[in-house]
């Protein structure tokens, strides 16, 4: 029942327009099993604390702790919860 | 859960996302996109997963993506691995137009295509990408380009360069000329000079490569010149504006390249020429007298003519660089407005990402990131991001970002035609 709320999560078109920068993400984060992670599949919480490491530097990248600095605490949280509610897919 | 059940709910959700369309409920109107690239692709998926009509202007059967052509003429990829068929973008459902746009009437919100079609549409995305100057570099016309390619349309002239490189007598003298901004993919001539520097150390390693340059300052340049001298010392030579590096004509008879300074003879010569928006940007009277098109940073629509949007490389984007990667996130962004504003709604001001990787030899990658938002009319970068990959990085990280390199090709193209 779980996996069933998971992919009705997953694949239930998003109802809310996506927030500014959030369609960006789908040009490097594909589908699983590239070296670039997939967003599939994670919560908001995942994504949005993970921005949060990539901007204070805390968690090691190669292009997102650039990226990151772009958008604030805010953005993130609104791009994160659009992402784990399927939008973009 | 079975396998039967699961399938089931998975084709039900299926077609509740084609039935149910999320972003444009209630929006009505036609949209035609011109140009079956990055951009204008992108653009016609993303309209048409809103439910949107839309007919996608694209002559081409086959696409050939420009990033990684680089490598095509170094000889470490094939075309094919260029070449993307548009099978999965009519499996979609966006109707293609097979043939070519021949005019744009903005008045009427008509396109004129090659086969005497006309199509109506209430908002036109025009991604058409770039026209080579065969008018600003003496002595280099279409002809010229057959004897000293450009092979900045990947294809035909892609292979043509790549043939010459490798039949190049060894001891031989490849010259290349970069044009001033604004060209499409600003750190691509510097790939491309790395690439060949690449092949002819180990194929060639007699051989020179000079790079004459128009400008002094270009994208990522502590990056390569700190690979080129690591790397290619005796094999790469790069001569600024500032020493004499603008080229002020060619002869394709000769194979020679001039400078105000200096002649210099080639074995293969690679001249990249100025560039414009392609010429359906200027019969839709888009372009401006830079041959570029101006736009709304929130909507990307004409400065010039209303209800016509640019996206790519013929729109001036302000901070964000001509790329592949920018005209997709443009893409996704304008399409998100055209369906707000056939809806009635207003767009909110967007944030757009640019990541471009340049290879500096196999397995040795390097990159430059942005993020752009519309600031006092034109899309500038957020202060304070992006940059460029660090000068004193480990070789696993010049590895990684090599490997993100070919995997973004990968997401990129089947998100845009797979």
């Amino acid at each position: 029942m779980r996996r069933l709320a998971l992919l009705l999560l997953l694949a239930t078109p998003a109802a809310a327009a996506p927030p500014p920068g959030a369609t960006t993400c789908s040009g490097c984060h594909g589908a699983p099993g590239g070296a670039v992670p997939s967003l599939a599949g994670h919560s908001a919480e995942d994504i949005a604390a993970a921005m949060a490491a990539f901007r204070t530097g805390a968690r090691p990248a190669t292009v997102m702790n650039r990226i990151a600095k772009g958008f604030s605490d805010e953005e993130s949280r609104a791009i994160a919860a659009w992402i784990a509610q399927g939008g973009g897919q | 859960m079975t396998g039967i059940g699961r399938r089931a709910v998975l084709a039900g959700l299926a077609a509740t996302s084609f039935a149910r369309p999320s972003l444009a409920q209630g929006a009505r109107g036609r949209v035609v996109v011109i140009g079956g690239g990055f951009g204008g692709t992108t653009a016609a998926r993303a309209l048409q997963r809103a439910g949107i009509g839309v007919t996608l202007v694209e002559p081409a059967e086959t696409y050939l993506a420009c990033p990684f052509s680089n490598e095509v003429i170094a000889g470490m990829r094939p075309l094919s691995a260029q070449a993307f068929g548009y099978d999965g973008v009519r499996a979609s459902g966006v109707t293609i137009a097979r043939t070519r746009a021949e005019a744009v009437d903005g008045a009427a919100r008509q396109v004129r295509l090659a086969d005497g079609q006309v199509l109506d549409y209430d908002r036109l995305i025009l991604s058409p990408g770039i026209a080579l100057r065969f008018d600003a570099l003496p002595g280099y016309d279409a002809a010229a380009a057959q004897a000293m390619p450009h092979a900045w349309k990947a294809g035909a002239q892609t292979e043509l360069l790549a043939r010459q490189l490798a039949a190049m007598p060894e001891g031989g003298t490849v010259v290349m000329s970069v044009p001033g901004n604004p060209y499409r993919c600003p750190p691509g001539p510097y790939e491309r000079a790395s690439l060949i520097a690449w092949f002819l150390k180990t194929r060639k390693p007699r051989a020179k490569l000079i790079v004459l340059d128009a400008k002094d300052t270009f994208s990522k340049q502590r990056l390569f010149e700190s690979a080129w001298r690591a790397l290619y010392p005796d094999i790469l030579e790069y001569v600024p504006l500032a020493a004499g590096g603008q080229v002020t004509s060619v002869d394709p008879g000769q194979m020679s390249v001039a400078t105000d300074f200096s002649t210099y003879k080639a074995d293969v010569a690679c001249i990249i020429p100025p560039q414009r928006a392609a010429p359906i940007a200027t019969a839709a009277g888009v372009t401006d007298r830079s041959g570029w098109c101006p736009i709304d940073p929130v909507t990307f629509e004409s400065r010039l003519v209303p209800r016509i949007h640019v996206i790519g490389d013929a729109a001036i984007a302000g901070a964000m660089p001509k790329s592949a990667f920018a005209a997709n996130a443009q893409a996704k962004v304008c399409a998100d407005a055209v369906a707000d504003l056939l809806a009635g709604r207003t767009p909110v001001a967007p944030k757009l990402v640019n990541t471009c990787y340049s290879l500096v030899a196999p397995g040795y990658g390097i990159s430059v990131a942005g993020v752009y938002h519309p600031d006092k009319g034109v899309l500038a970068d957020v202060e304070g991001a992006g940059g460029t990959s660090p000068l004193d990085a480990p070789d696993d990280v010049r590895k990684q970002e090599a490997v993100y390199a070919e995997d973004w090709y990968r997401t990129i193209t089947a998100a845009v035609f797979g």
